[in-house]
């Protein structure tokens, strides 16, 4: 209907590369960008603000893992892991040397970087299942090894607390402002990730992914970009990390245990692997399905159940019903929520016709 | 396609249902709002299935006598599965509601959710778990431990193994068997201060989460190591694993003595029954057992309606503690509507009602509770209770022992 390639007609190699070749796209992407930079943080409550927020640092997270997961094709387990090496390092830099978080940001995501390029190094010789539990065995030991070196955890208690970032002088303190915080650093990891997989890296780990022998022969370092890929993906995970202790306020480990990692896994699975959208899609869907359930069965459940009996019923119900929209989902469309995002756009491409 | 369209429109029904209810927040008139969090789902739901019911039901108790002057309690509860975000969201949606005070659940909860407190002043409880050193109510103005934190569990478990060992440790040896996590690790400071001052030899062994094999740890305990006295702070399944062990090893359990997250009734049940466990201490916040007029009032507040008790109430440790924690919370808000003069009182007023709670103790289940502006905790009470012929027998008064050396820790904790 709207979404027509007709008489768009490319004139320049420019506008062939353009990230969003078709007109309409574009004003999509200008009206998103006006209800999220304006709309939201201006009209909507601090509550709905901050459900958004916890989207936001899911999105950073997902991203990252999908270059890994979904562009390169290697499974990692591990990334709650290289968030607390992030948020670690930057509360480190944070309350030692009070940096600003211009500094403990890109500096947390270094540090996981580097400690991810260790991480993949297997990864030349294992690939599939047994990298993944290589991985897995990377996020108990880095668990382990920030819950007993005390340098590293700052006491017993393994939690150091971060001061709100501030900009100009101004602490962001509220919800909008930590909205505003994290929404251009999501803005930032967006266009750097659809960039990246359109270059000459992000290629590559699409040709790594195919067939890694191919790859190989056709003059890919395969070594060399399977590290790029733990890298920049750990990069993402490290800034995850960071965004999120500077909106708690404190770094603790136990906020990126395996289950971490494992929520992270299925959001870029559901999304849809090896897409940007996906990513996005998946962050949401994983963030916003458990609270919207609640919701509902809040709503709904006391027509069904005894008021004595909700509160528990709400809980467990709400599992159910989260893991049961996972399995409907994944039936509907293995291939992911982006797919589905996708068939939804071919049809109303052709609309009314069906093909 | 059609198929496609469905789905869609159901999520967009769910989503707009959802909505709908977040929109009406419209508290009642004469209403008080208490904000819980809690852990029906998720790694500690052993504790939560009967902790959070026996708030609910303490709440009802209230309103079923006419509230507080008139003014009703409700308590909304949100399961936060142990999870941070969750914990984040389930706040951001009580302070919304307008909720005057709350209680979290969960360490990492407590710990992601204080720089928060302090920014929107909303007091909260933070019973048995969580930030020891958020006794100091200068540093941490907006968390209320109300409870034995770990540093004052610590302290008790040292003063009762001292009792039983004949009133000196020099030269004794004691086990600390812990949960390695930061919960785990965080009585080790009381210990290590106090190993010194009372000349007693330490060793500890970690427990790697979930702690559902000790073999290892059990023979290096009974075997290599023989200590005179245990003090255990495992959580979940682990306790039960733990005093199956010692007693299958012929360790004598009436020389161990459990923290509190190891003392309830699931943990003795789940070690093989009353008759395995006979002898094991456990370490206590709230008075454990059935004999409080409070529960009698409850389950005639049941019996009015018609109704059997719940069957959390079987639990008396548990549960009780959930009785703590939603009476310490009346208790607060009883103070704070006599400051506000029957008005709907401020969330600063709740802190100082809070401040205010001085020999409150609930015919006996909660300790000579002295809460102050500088001591949240109220003082650090903790009783022994023993597992004796199928039941929790009383071993110890409430004591709160090497105050100083707690106290000392408080204020000198980074």
């Amino acid at each position: 209907m709207f979404h027509r390639e007709s008489g768009v007609f490319k004139t320049s190699y420019a506008s062939d590369m353009a990230l969003y070749p078709l007109p309409v796209a574009r004003w999509a992407v200008v009206v998103l960008a006006v209800v999220f930079i304006v709309v939201v943080p201006l009209t909507w409550s601090g509550y709905f603000v901050s459900i958004v927020n916890l989207c936001l640092i899911a999105i950073v997270g997902a991203l990252g893992l999908n270059i890994l997961v979904g562009y390169t094709g290697q499974i990692s387990i591990g990334a709650g892991a290289f968030m607390s090496v992030g948020a670690y390092t930057a509360a480190n830099l944070v309350t030692h040397l009070s940096v600003p978080f211009y500094i403990a940001l890109p500096a947390g995501g270094l540090m996981a970087a580097l400690i991810g390029t260790i991480v993949g190094i297997p990864s030349l010789r294992i690939k599939g299942i047994y990298l993944a539990i290589a991985t897995l065995a990377a996020q108990l030991i880095i668990e382990w090894t920030i819950n007993h070196v005390q340098w590293i955890s700052g006491g017993v208690q393994a939690s150091i607390p971060v001061p709100r970032p501030s900009i100009f002088g101004i602490k962001l303190v509220s919800e909008r402002q930590i909205y505003c915080f994290l929404m251009f650093f999501v803005v930032l990891a967006l266009v750097a990730t659809l960039n990246l997989v359109r270059s000459r890296i992000g290629r590559a780990f699409i040709a790594i992914r195919d067939q890694d022998i191919a790859a190989e022969i056709i003059g890919i370092n395969i070594f060399k970009y399977k590290l790029y890929a733990f890298a920049i993906s750990s990069f993402f995970a490290g800034v995850t990390g960071v965004l999120e202790s500077y909106y708690l306020g404190i770094a603790n480990y136990e906020q990126f245990q395996i289950d971490v990692s494992i929520d992270y896994l299925a959001m870029v699975i559901i999304g849809g692997l090896g897409s940007v959208l996906g990513s996005v899609f998946g962050a949401i869907f994983v963030t916003l399905l458990p609270i919207v359930s609640r919701w509902f069965l809040e709503g709904f459940g006391g027509v069904l159940f005894p008021n004595a009996d909700l509160l528990n019923v709400i809980p467990n119900l709400r599992l159910v019903i989260f893991g049961g929209l996972i399995i409907f989902f994944l039936v509907v469309e293995p291939e992911g929520l982006n797919r589905l995002w996708r068939n939804i756009r071919n049809y109303f491409r052709v609309w009314p016709f069906s093909y | 396609m059609t198929r496609l369209a469905r789905s869609m429109l159901t999520l967009a029904a769910g989503v707009t249902a959802g909505l709908a209810y977040a929109g009406y927040a419209a508290a009642a008139d004469k209403e008080l709002l208490i904000g819980d969090q809690c852990d029906r789902t998720g790694a500690t739901q052993i504790v939560g299935t009967v902790l959070c019911p026996a708030m609910q039901d303490y709440y009802k108790l209230v309103n079923s006598k006419g509230g507080i002057d008139g003014w009703m309690i409700k308590g909304d509860e949100i399961d936060n599965g142990y999870k941070v975000p969750e914990a984040i969201e389930a706040y951001e949606r009580q302070k919304q509601m307008g909720a005057l005070m709350m209680t979290l659940y969960g360490t990492p909860q407590t710990v992601a959710l204080n720089a928060r407190l302090e920014q929107d002043k909303i007091p909260t409880t933070s019973p048995g778990f969580g930030i020891s050193a958020a006794a100091d109510g200068n540093r941490f103005p907006y968390l209320f431990p109300i409870a034995a934190t770990y540093w004052s569990q610590g302290a008790g478990a040292v003063q009762f193994a001292k009792d039983q060992l004949g009133g000196a440790l020099k030269g004794k040896k004691i086990a600390y068997v812990y949960y390695d996590n930061p919960a785990g690790k965080e009585p080790m400071p009381i210990l290590e201060a106090l190993q010194k001052q009372e000349g007693f030899e330490l060793r500890t062994f970690a427990v790697p989460p979930p702690g559902v094999e000790l073999g290892a740890q059990i023979i290096d305990i009974t075997q290599r190591y023989h200590p005179d006295f245990i003090i255990a702070h495992l959580f979940g399944r682990s306790p039960s694993v733990l005093i199956k062990g010692l007693k299958g090893a012929g360790f004598p359990l009436k020389k161990v003595v459990g923290l509190v997250w190891a003392s309830a009734e699931a943990d003795i049940l789940a070690a093989g029954g009353w008759a395995t466990a006979e002898g094991y201490n456990t370490l206590q916040f709230a008075g454990a057992g059935d004999n409080y007029p409070v529960r009698g009032e409850i389950k005639a507040m049941y019996k009015k309606d018609g109704k059997d008790p719940p069957k959390e109430m079987d639990d008396t440790v548990v549960y009780n503690r959930g009785l703590l924690q939603a009476a310490v919370q009346v208790e607060a808000l009883t103070n704070a509507l006599k400051l506000s003069g029957g008005q709907k009182p401020t969330t600063e007023q709740v802190k100082q009602g809070m401040e205010q709670i001085h020999d409150f103790t609930l015919g006996g289940l909660v300790p000579p509770l002295h809460i102050t502006a500088t001591d949240h905790e109220g003082g650090g009470f903790v009783k022994v209770f023993g597992v004796h012929g199928g039941k929790f027998v009383q071993e110890t008064d409430w004591i709160h022992p090497f105050r100083d050396v707690v106290l000392n820790a408080v204020k000198t904790a980074e």
